[in-house]
């Protein structure tokens, strides 16, 4: 096994790890908490698969900023702490979890055991911020245009909905 | 470092910028006015609406082009779909006004916010890029999320929101995901450049766009509210203020068969793996929105199984022609579509005279004594859900005896069967809501006072001519979009040399 | 793993290591007299008072997705400065670029204008609906 199969290995279990805790804790603060990991492990991730660009983005939108936005929805919520767990279990857990398994083996047995698993390799400079910029203003120029009408309706619309006194 | 500026017809991409930029000059206006009327934003939006129209009327004969880096992509389909959407959201913006007024919710971000809607639904129907169809649909649903829930004060309004946009966030989540499967299958996400990738591929290899088209058609069934993935359609369309649902249910709708058409025509030779399961969704979709719908007690409930059934209908016409492209068009597709927003809209706008103060008054008895109020928005009703029946001269009929001709005509005998049946069985609650406009106003829950301003009386005449005239067009959109309408048209050859492939 | 980031995994290793011991450490070898003044969160010296799980005022929320929202606007903007002024590429990009960041800017500048018309980052404001809207005069309103 060599060097990068095991800081991958390492990694890919931090995130497992971190992504369990989100739905296994009951307390939504520290939930949120294992969110970040999990954000946080998936930036370096990307930053072995050599895509920087994104990786940096990562740990700066989504564990900065959008963990923000997590605790502040958890924060205006009415119950705190642990959250109140049902008297019985509830009874759809396990057609979900057999569901899920069923996806997972799916997957498995049709697209990941036919074509054998590899350890992505990321090109050199495929994802660092200067490709990512030539190719966002070059071919993918559209796209980034279109986006910013995007980002103006997230604008409006949030403010739409949050800032008008009923 | 390599790189090439791509060169830019402008002319594509105008349409789109005319109708975002319209939006932007609407904020700015309500950004400069906030204590102003609506009166102004509305005004700029249908003149800026109305240029679009004849914008993409000017485009509907110029051939199939495509630029910035085949990002964007205009043939006769992509117009024509964009001339529906566009047309729709004129017709939802003059009702809007005295609706918004009554509910007491006239924010002037409506008009912006429906329009930056309508450019995302433009972006999806003309573009073959993965990419692109995946950035105009958040713009339309993040759009209609807000939108969805613009009737704060009613918990129904929030809550349809909520789901819309949980449920929304989740498909789109399976549209990425499919998406990725493809990009790695083909290294594109341009969908010609994945048709091609497709079909030479071995058994071991095949799993992964097998998968990926799976993932994709599930994301696309959610946006047209197709069986397994329409739950969300009822609350919605109950919750979310009148308006926007006619909006949604005639936007979103083109905009999600206009993808959806694209993708099943690039994935076409896997035509073996995919067909069979569209065929039962199918037949699902049309017999479940029907039969839930003869029990329902709302009318836009009703009216929102009504659509899920419609989308039955559409994809029945689809699959007819991804079967056998030579012998049927994609403008039957087109043709219904174009039906189909007129008569929604249309049915929508006089439903919405039944809302009264700041709650949206949509059982069936609260439209009691809509004749006495509106007599001529009633008999306009009557028309609408004529033709959402299917009764001649109306558009509903033609379109409908055109997919099941299509249906026939490609041996899809069993769909056009259950086609038939269930417009049969649609009739009884079409029916029960005309009834429950003509009863009188006695045993009413409440007493109704708002009359049709003159936006409403013009809204309901202009679906009324579509859908009276539409029909006129049918062999017109026949011939444009069967000469020049997808770029990759679908080729049944290749589907029996995958099948070899597989066997050996 | 691209050798570049040796580095910088270094020093969180380092940084991490450090503040670990430093916690740890204290934790251990310091004496430990509690009393339960100390246990108490801390609030400005004074008793704390009610819980801290309180709901919040949505504004803040506002606030928050806001800056998301511009956050996520110029984190496109940080690879465009990467290859703008550098050697990879030539006059024709940086002028092509310059005119599609002009255009992009100017939605943000809408979106900007807008924020602050309507007061979304003022504190104090909640605005109702102004019954010009729904073709009132204010007279008729009250």
């Amino acid at each position: 096994m060599s060097a990068s199969e095991i800081g991958f290995l390492a990694l890919a279990l931090l995130a497992v790890i971190g992504a369990a805790g989100v739905v296994l804790i009951d307390n939504p603060v520290r939930s949120a908490l294992c969110l970040v990991l999990n954000f946080f492990v998936l930036g370096f991730i990307y930053f072995t698969l050599g895509a920087p660009m994104i990786g940096i983005t990562q740990i700066m939108v989504y564990a900065g900023a959008i963990m923000v936005l997590f605790l502040f929805v958890i924060m205006m919520l009415k119950r705190q702490g642990a959250m109140a767990k049902p008297d019985k279990p509830d009874s759809r857990l396990g057609l979900a979890v057999v569901l899920g398994l069923a996806l997972a083996v799916t997957v498995y047995a049709t697209v990941i055991a036919p074509q054998g698993v590899t350890l992505p390799l990321g090109i050199k400079d495929y994802g660092t911020p200067q490709a990512v910029g030539v190719s966002l203003f070059t071919n993918f120029v559209w796209p980034f245009e279109v986006v910013s009408v995007l980002l103006l309706v997230g604008i409006v619309g949030s403010i739409m909905l949050a800032k008008r006194r009923i | 470092m390599n790189y090439t500026i791509p060169t830019v017809d402008w002319s594509l991409v105008l349409p789109f910028a005319l109708v975002a930029l319209t939006g932007i000059v609407a904020l700015i206006i309500e950004t400069a006015h906030p204590k102003r009327d609506n009166g102004l934003i509305i005004g700029v939006s249908l003149t800026g609406l109305a240029a679009t129209f004849v914008l993409l009327l000017t485009q509907l004969v110029l051939p199939p082009a495509r630029t910035f880096g085949n990002m964007v992509l205009r043939d006769q389909f992509s117009v024509l779909l964009q001339l529906i959407c566009v047309a729709a959201t004129a017709v939802c913006f003059m009702f809007s006004d005295g609706y918004l007024r009554e509910k007491k919710i006239a924010f002037g971000e409506f008009y912006p916010l429906t329009l930056w809607a309508l450019s995302g639904a433009m972006v999806m129907v003309s573009t073959d890029n993965l990419l692109m169809l995946f950035v105009g649909l958040e713009i339309l649903s993040i759009a209609l999320y807000c939108l969805a829930g613009m009737s704060r004060s009613e918990a129904r309004s929030e809550e349809s929101a909520l789901k819309y946009f949980l449920l929304g966030a989740f498909a789109s989540a399976f549209l990425l995901y499919g998406i990725a499967f493809l990009f790695g299958a083909s290294g594109s996400m341009s969908l010609p450049d994945i048709q091609k990738a497709v079909t030479g591929l071995t058994r071991d290899t095949l799993p992964m766009p097998v998968f990926g088209v799976m993932l994709v058609l599930v994301g696309l069934g959610f946006k047209a509210s197709l069986v397994p993935f329409h739950q969300w359609t009822p609350d919605v369309y109950q919750g979310a203020p009148t308006n926007v649902t006619a909006f949604m249910a005639a936007v979103s709708k083109v905009a999600a068969f206009g993808a959806l058409a694209r993708v099943l025509v690039a994935a076409a030779p896997l035509h073996q793996y995919w067909f069979e399961a569209l065929y039962w969704i199918a037949i699902a979709t049309m017999c479940i929105g029907n039969l839930v719908a003869l029990v329902q007690k709302d009318v836009k409930r009703a009216l929102g199984y009504s659509s899920i059934a419609h989308a039955g209908y559409l994809l029945v016409a689809l699959l007819a022609y991804t079967r056998d492209p030579d012998k049927v068009s994609l403008g039957t597709t087109v043709f219904y579509l174009i039906g189909y927003a007129a008569m929604t809209v249309g049915a929508f706008a006089v439903v919405s005279l039944a809302a009264k103060g700041d709650r949206d008054g949509s059982r069936y008895q609260d439209l009691h004594g809509l004749y006495r109020r509106a007599p001529f928005a009633t008999v306009m009703l009557v028309l609408f859900l004529s033709s959402l029946i299917g009764i001649p001269p109306t558009v509903g009929f033609f379109g409908k005896q055109l997919i099941f001709l299509d249906a026939l005509r490609t041996g899809l005998v069993p769909l056009a069967i259950v086609l038939a049946v269930n417009s049969a069985v649609s009739a009884y609650y079409y029916l029960q809501i005309m009834v429950a406009a003509f009863v009188s106003e006695e045993g009413a829950a409440r007493p109704v006072s708002r009359k049709p301003g003159a936006g409403m009386t013009i809204g309901v005449c202009v679906c009324a001519a579509g859908v009276i005239f539409a029909s006129l067009l049918g062999g017109y959109v026949q011939e444009t979009t069967r000469t020049a309408a997808l770029q990759a048209k679908p080729v049944p050859g290749r589907v029996q040399n995958q099948m070899e492939v597989i066997n050996r | 793993m691209q050798n570049e980031f040796i580095p910088l995994l270094l020093l969180m290793l380092v940084a991490a290591v450090i503040c670990t011991a430093m916690v740890t450490l204290s934790w251990v070898l310091g004496p430990k007299k509690n009393t339960p003044y100390k246990a108490s969160p801390y609030e400005c010296g004074v008793q704390p008072a009610g819980n801290a799980n309180e709901r919040f005022p949505i504004k803040f929320y506002l606030v928050a997705i806001l800056f998301v929202m511009f956050d996520i606007e110029v984190v496109f903007l940080w690879s465009w400065l990467t290859v703008f002024n550098s050697p990879l590429t030539g006059l024709d990009f940086k002028i092509f670029s310059f005119m599609e960041v002009l255009v992009y800017l100017s939605t943000w500048i809408v979106g900007y204008a807008y924020v602050v018309r309507v007061g979304a980052i003022d504190w104090d404001e909640t605005t109702s609906l102004h019954p010009e809207k729904l073709g009132q005069t204010a007279q008729e309103a009250n």
